[in-house]
């Protein structure tokens, strides 16, 4: 990207720039979880990759998706995290032993799978600009998965009860 | 509408959000921790209370907080001091957070989000990451206990609060809060509109699922298990003095305070008067002088709303740890479902 690329009127806008800096913290913080020393401050680096993902949907105008996000992933997912964490292993201060023998495999893992959605993101998309339509209003998004998504939207919620009653029977001692 | 006689510039307008923010939620809480937490609960217990600062000890409050502020800034040696020192700033964002989504007046929001009371329910849930973690980095038993015990208790009393809003939301129409307000406001019974239609009479279960989830995730009395002071000294809270304490002690009141206004707005009517009154039909009739109006009718509705929250704190006994959980999924959970499915099947049959 050259100096007259970030000149033109587009690309500079303030929408990018807070991309931009939000992208940045993303990835410093996703560096953070994996290289640092304790499991909480690990958990609590991927609070901020996940609030960072909240961030860029309000930016794309998707309110209603980044309000999930911080309900799914900060508010259930890390919060049981933390307090599995808690409830078995939780030092304060530096840890050993946290990587295993196979970690240096995860590198070319993250960059195939970086590679296939940057490649499927372009090949769908490519040059297109999308629309300027603001943000899409909620009942939309209802009235979607309420009739032509209605199927797999079923589905998954099937898949998310037999999750569910997977784990209670599991954890079932009687 | 009728325009302000001077129209106010984008910064200035965010100005005086943010002020009106400082304003929504400090407010409230000091009003609560004075007039109820040191006058009520000391006529409910024939004692005058704090008598010397000020007239009626109205100035105890500056004196305590004076004392915290001066206060060393501790932190227990083997504690996690970074994460420590965040814990309490995470609870009280969560907080300013959630004042964001309480309008006051058809003009007097701060934002008018389209799935507002949706983002409220969401960074509620952000205050139960500060606890664990004030839990965990204080490196102490006590705190730890503690600091699961409330994970588990606002993780379990979450659901039926969700659960009680979908009510409001299904009869309402909209997760917004004017809408909910408006709708409150120009609903009519039977044709009788001259009182509008406040969803506490139609959702009457959901606003008592309501006040208890936020009884319990304030982890007022009688929800108080994770900071009960006979078992676990002060539960999460145990190693924090001085100004961090202080945040929290601000944040629990300023949090009560916040949820009081949402609920004076889903089951309460809101800032709004019964719009027949005046002869408005829809919002953009409301004239200019409701955002003055507005925000006291809200101050009012909030004040009756943490007097019964501090009423039930200072009336019931401790609930052991198990009966906490049972009530929540047996109880709560299950008549929440029940209210939300009726709820449903009247909106789809009227």
């Amino acid at each position: 990207m050259n100096a007259l690329i970030l000149a033109t009127d587009n690309v500079n806008v303030a929408q990018n720039v807070a991309f931009g800096i939000i992208a940045a913290v993303m990835i410093f913080a996703a560096l953070s979880v994996v290289t640092t020393k304790n499991v909480v401050h690990a958990a609590l680096w991927l609070v901020m990759v996940l609030a960072g993902v909240a961030a860029q949907y309000v930016l794309a105008a998707a309110e209603f998706v980044a309000v999930s996000q911080v309900l799914v992933y900060i508010g259930a997912v890390m919060v049981l995290f933390l307090f599995g964490i808690m409830l078995t292993r939780a030092q304060i201060g530096k840890e050993t032993g946290l990587n295993n023998k196979g970690w240096a495999l995860g590198i070319p893992v993250a960059l195939v799978l970086f590679g296939l959605l940057a490649w499927v993101i372009v090949d769908a998309f490519g040059d297109d600009v999308l629309p300027d339509r603001g943000p899409a209003p909620t009942v939309m998004l209802s009235d979607q998965f309420l009739s032509i998504y209605l199927l797999p939207f079923i589905a998954i919620s099937f898949v998310l009860l037999a999750a569910a009653i997977g784990a209670i029977v599991l954890a079932r001692k009687d | 509408m009728i325009q302000f006689a001077i129209e106010i510039p984008y910064w200035g307008q965010s100005l005086l959000r943010v002020l009106g923010g400082l304003v929504a939620v400090l407010l409230p809480a000091g009003t609560i921790v004075y007039l109820f937490l040191f006058k009520m609960m000391s006529f409910m217990q024939s004692r005058l209370g704090p008598m010397e600062a000020g007239p009626y000890g109205s100035l105890q409050l500056v004196a305590e907080v004076g004392k915290w502020m001066q206060k060393e800034d501790l932190a227990p040696d083997a504690a996690d001091h970074r994460i420590f020192k965040m814990a309490p700033l995470i609870v009280l964002l969560s907080t300013f957070l959630l004042v964001v989504i309480v309008p006051f007046g058809p003009d007097a929001y701060f934002t008018n989000f389209s799935v507002g009371i949706f983002l409220g329910l969401a960074v509620a849930s952000v205050s139960v990451l500060g606890i664990l973690i004030a839990g965990w980095a204080s490196a102490n038993k006590y705190a730890l206990l503690g600091g699961l015990r409330a994970a588990g208790q606002l993780i379990a009393y979450e659901l039926p609060m969700v659960l009680a809003v979908l009510g409001v939301v299904i009869q309402a129409g909209s997760m917004n809060m004017q809408e909910i307000t408006v709708a409150q406001n120009t609903g009519s019974w039977f044709g009788l509109d001259w009182f509008g239609s406040p969803f506490i009479v139609t959702q009457f279960v959901g606003f008592v699922i309501f006040m208890i989830a936020v009884q319990a995730e304030l982890t007022q009395a009688p929800f108080d298990m994770p900071i009960a002071e006979s078992e676990l000294v002060s539960g999460y809270m145990t190693e924090y003095s001085g100004f961090r304490f202080l945040i929290f002690f601000i944040a629990e009141f300023a949090t009560a305070g916040v949820f009081a206004f949402i609920a004076s707005v889903l089951f309460l009517g809101g800032w709004g008067i019964p719009f027949s009154w005046f002869g408005w039909d829809n919002i953009d009739q409301v004239p200019d002088w409701m955002n003055l109006v507005g925000p006291l009718i809200m101050f009012t509705k909030m004040l009756v709303l943490t007097f019964i929250i501090m009423w039930v704190r200072f009336s019931f006994p401790r609930f052991r740890e198990d009966q906490l959980q049972t009530f929540a999924w047996k109880v709560l959970i299950p008549l929440a479902l029940l209210n939300t499915a009726i709820t449903a099947i009247l909106k789809v049959a009227f």
